[in-house]
């Protein structure tokens, strides 16, 4: 089977682990508290690998793939964290007419990762937007909020080059 | 009880209040097609099958009867146009992404998808041809195999992962369209805390989990004149190989199995029972051994995969309380490759050693470390009740029509005892034969039945005093029934003596690996008790009925064990137990 598991190392500290720990003895009580902790597991993380949600499985005495199974359902979930240099492609219709779709395959395949991934050195991460307001630039993207208008494919890698 | 008075289709129902739709329609000989329900553990309205027009006084609505509980006063329709159509609409949107090809289908003819199709005239399986999802094919556990791209998201494999066996290593992962039931992080099952118990196959309506088989190599082996291809059957098998034939469940066809295995072609058709009996002489010693020594109490049965599997994930600091014992169709392996080899002047490495079992973790515990009493594996190959029951049909037999034959002996030798290991409270009521006897200077009229420990109870305790010893007991099957009394155990409550954990609810007779009862059936019949029932009927009409009077078993000591317990007996009949993790990440 192809795993999901991220391929950033775990980079989790006691603090951080101390800090979830905390947490869910404060809600494993509580009738839903699945949620709200994997809320603030995020929180305290930035995203939720595989070494947390076991850490809030065995926390809270269920299985691994409740958790998981929560994780994937709701989008806000990330498996993934989010690198130093967040790239965002908008997939607006706009964008997306005008090509967009191409632009973020591109990155896709020079980075090696797929949307919703990052880069195992913590870099660059990726993700898909829907319209940033700025449909005359389309197809757009942005890099830490900066923004590159009317891209082409042949472009990105110039691009993110600035950033390595 | 307070009742409400309803009708369905025109006719007055009376039904307990807190019924559903479905339950009433039951009480009245009205059956309502369902997919997703089973009873008490997926209870989810989701599939959309069992709709129904109920009419509470403010015109007719469609509701999932499953689910939707009655009202006084209420109209219910279950066949109007209306229902017909929205349901066969229904079938055809879950074919939309569903792998069609049911020729090739392990659940072809049985599969409870094909049947509604079937039923509700589904005559264009491409009505709302599309996108199809392609699902990755989870090969990785030794039992079994997961092909999503035949699954339904109904999720009754999922209840009984999590629910009936508390273990929850599968579940429905990501949303909508591509929603698809896996385990966490795309791990395979082989990478899971995963028993291998089969209760999610046994559960499934359609191909989309189903055993891994070795049929191609075992009748390679039969076909190949240097080979000694040897079939064991477990005691269960026998309750319910009949119902893939159309037996009525709870038909015992010891007779008719034994000669479809000859005509299969096996060199020898012995029985896993006389390993059952083999069994109670070794454990029965064991625990009596622990009595009087002060050895770890209280000791637990070690004759299933599934529960021994459970016990190393979940209680790897409680092994200490297992049997040594290998379970009995390893005995049985290793009796045959060690003492009948030997008997025989066969090559132990000639000697293809095969199984039929009610039990897909068998096909885990084959590959076991430390099952190789004559340097070579004890079992080369196990099959299910299931795969039996397709072998026979692939080898052109008319199992009906059969005659009754017996077992080869003499490992074919067995008595009640043994029989009964197939239902929960069996292995625990032969061993007690065979210990009680033996505690009170084995008279020939110790005592036979003990019915306390019968049922299909998910927990029964007993306590019976034996020569001045209390010998207390508990059984459980069923792993989320078994978690209750290793809690106990571990929080040092219990005072047991012995105790009996079989994986399945309701022990080996409703093993992973027997035929598949349609929810149909599951959902309102007690066809557990009817496979028991089977077994129980078996015992009572042996002439030999405790272990220990087993005559091959004795000359089997006689002849090369010794004693129970033995040096050899403990190198050849006993194993050890690993501790392994819940997450292995």
């Amino acid at each position: 089977m192809s795993s999901k598991k991220t391929t950033v190392p775990f980079a989790g500290t006691k603090e951080q682990e101390e800090a979830l720990k905390k947490v869910i003895a404060e809600n494993k009580g509580e009738k839903g508290a699945l949620m709200p902790i994997m809320q603030k597991a995020q929180d305290i993380y930035g995203y939720l690998p595989i070494e947390v949600q076991t850490m809030i499985a065995d926390g809270m005495g269920i299985p691994l793939e409740k958790v998981y199974g929560v994780a994937t359902f709701y989008s806000q979930f990330a498996l993934n964290p989010k690198g130093e240099y967040q790239i965002s492609v908008c997939l607006g219709t706009a964008c997306y007419v005008k090509g967009s779709g191409d632009v973020y395959a591109k990155i896709e395949e020079i980075l090696g990762i797929k949307g919703g991934e990052c880069t195992s050195d913590r870099k660059f991460s990726l993700d898909a937007c829907r319209c940033v307001g700025a449909c005359g630039l389309a197809p757009v993207m942005t890099i830490n909020g900066e923004v590159y208008g009317k891209i082409t494919p042949g472009e990105v890698k110039g691009i993110l080059e600035k950033y390595m | 009880m307070e009742t409400v008075n309803i009708t369905i289709n025109g006719m007055a129902v009376e039904a307990p209040k807190g019924s559903t739709i479905l339950a009433a329609a039951k009480l009245a000989g009205i059956d309502i097609p369902t997919l997703c329900y089973l009873k008490e553990i997926n209870e989810i309205g989701a599939c959309r099958i069992c709709m129904v027009e109920a009419d509470e006084g403010r015109g007719a609505r469609l509701v999932a009867s499953c689910v939707y509980p009655i009202t006084e006063g209420m109209k219910v329709y279950t066949n109007t146009p209306k229902v017909l159509e929205y349901r066969k609409k229904t079938l055809e949107l879950i074919l939309s992404d569903h792998d069609k090809k049911c020729l090739s289908c392990v659940r072809s003819g049985k599969c409870e998808l094909q049947k509604l199709c079937k039923d509700f005239g589904v005559d264009d399986v491409d009505k709302y041809a599309g996108i199809t999802n392609e699902f990755e094919i989870d090969d990785s556990a030794a039992h079994m195999v997961r092909d999503n791209n035949k699954c339904i998201n109904c999720r009754r494999c999922i209840a009984a992962c999590e629910k009936t066996q508390g273990i929850g290593v599968i579940g429905a992962n990501n949303r909508g369209f591509i929603t698809e039931i896996s385990s966490a992080f795309g791990m395979g099952l082989a990478e899971t805390s995963c028993v291998c118990c089969g209760q999610c196959i046994a559960v499934c309506p359609t191909g989309a989990i189903y055993e891994k088989s070795n049929i191609d190599d075992i009748l390679k082996a039969i076909a190949d004149p240097e080979k000694h291809v040897v079939v064991q059957t477990a005691p269960a098998v026998r309750a319910a190989l009949g119902e893939m034939f159309g037996m009525p469940i709870g038909t015992g066809v010891q007779g008719k199995m034994v000669a479809a295995l000859r005509r299969i072609g096996f060199e020898r058709v012995f029985d896993t029972d006389f390993a059952a009996d083999v069994t109670i002489m070794e454990e029965a010693t064991e625990l009596l051994g622990r009595v009087t020594n002060g050895g770890c109490l209280p000791m637990i049965t070690s004759c299933s995969p599934g529960w021994i599997k459970y016990c190393e994930h979940y209680y790897p600091d409680q092994l200490a309380h297992l049997s040594s014992c290998k379970s009995p169709q390893q005995m049985f392996g290793a009796i045959l490759k060690t003492y009948y080899a030997e008997k025989m002047g066969w090559d132990p490495k000639s000697i293809v050693s095969v199984s039929v079992m009610p039990c897909t973790a068998k096909k885990f515990e084959i590959g076991r470390d430390d099952q190789n009493a004559a340097g070579v594996a004890d079992l080369d190959f196990t099959m299910t009740t299931r795969e039996l029951g397709r072998l026979i049909e692939r080898c052109g037999i008319n199992f009906t029509a059969l005659p009754d034959e017996e077992f080869d002996n003499p490992l074919g030798e067995s008595t009640g005892a043994a029989v009964i290991f197939g239902a929960t409270g069996g292995v625990m009521e032969a061993a007690l034969r065979t210990a009680v006897w033996k505690l009170t200077g084995e008279t020939n009229d110790s005592p036979l039945e003990f019915t306390e420990v019968r049922g299909m109870e998910g927990i029964k305790e007993a306590t019976y005093k034996v020569a001045g010893l209390e010998v207390k007991v508990a059984i459980a099957s069923g792993l989320s029934n078994a978690k209750v009394i290793m809690d106990k155990i571990r929080a040092g409550e219990a005072d047991y003596t012995f105790v009996e954990i079989m994986a399945c609810p309701g022990g080996c007779i409703n093993g992973g690996g027997q035929p598949q009862v349609p929810a149909s059936v599951r959902n309102f019949e007690d066809y557990r008790s009817l496979r028991a029932k089977a077994l129980y009927d078996y015992d009572a009409s042996m002439p030999v009925r405790k272990s220990h009077e087993n005559a091959s078993v004795k000359k089997l000591y006689e002849e090369f064990f010794g004693e129970p317990n033995s040096h050899k007996a403990h190198e050849i009949l006993h194993t050890s137990y690993v501790e392994r993790k819940i997450h292995n990440n």
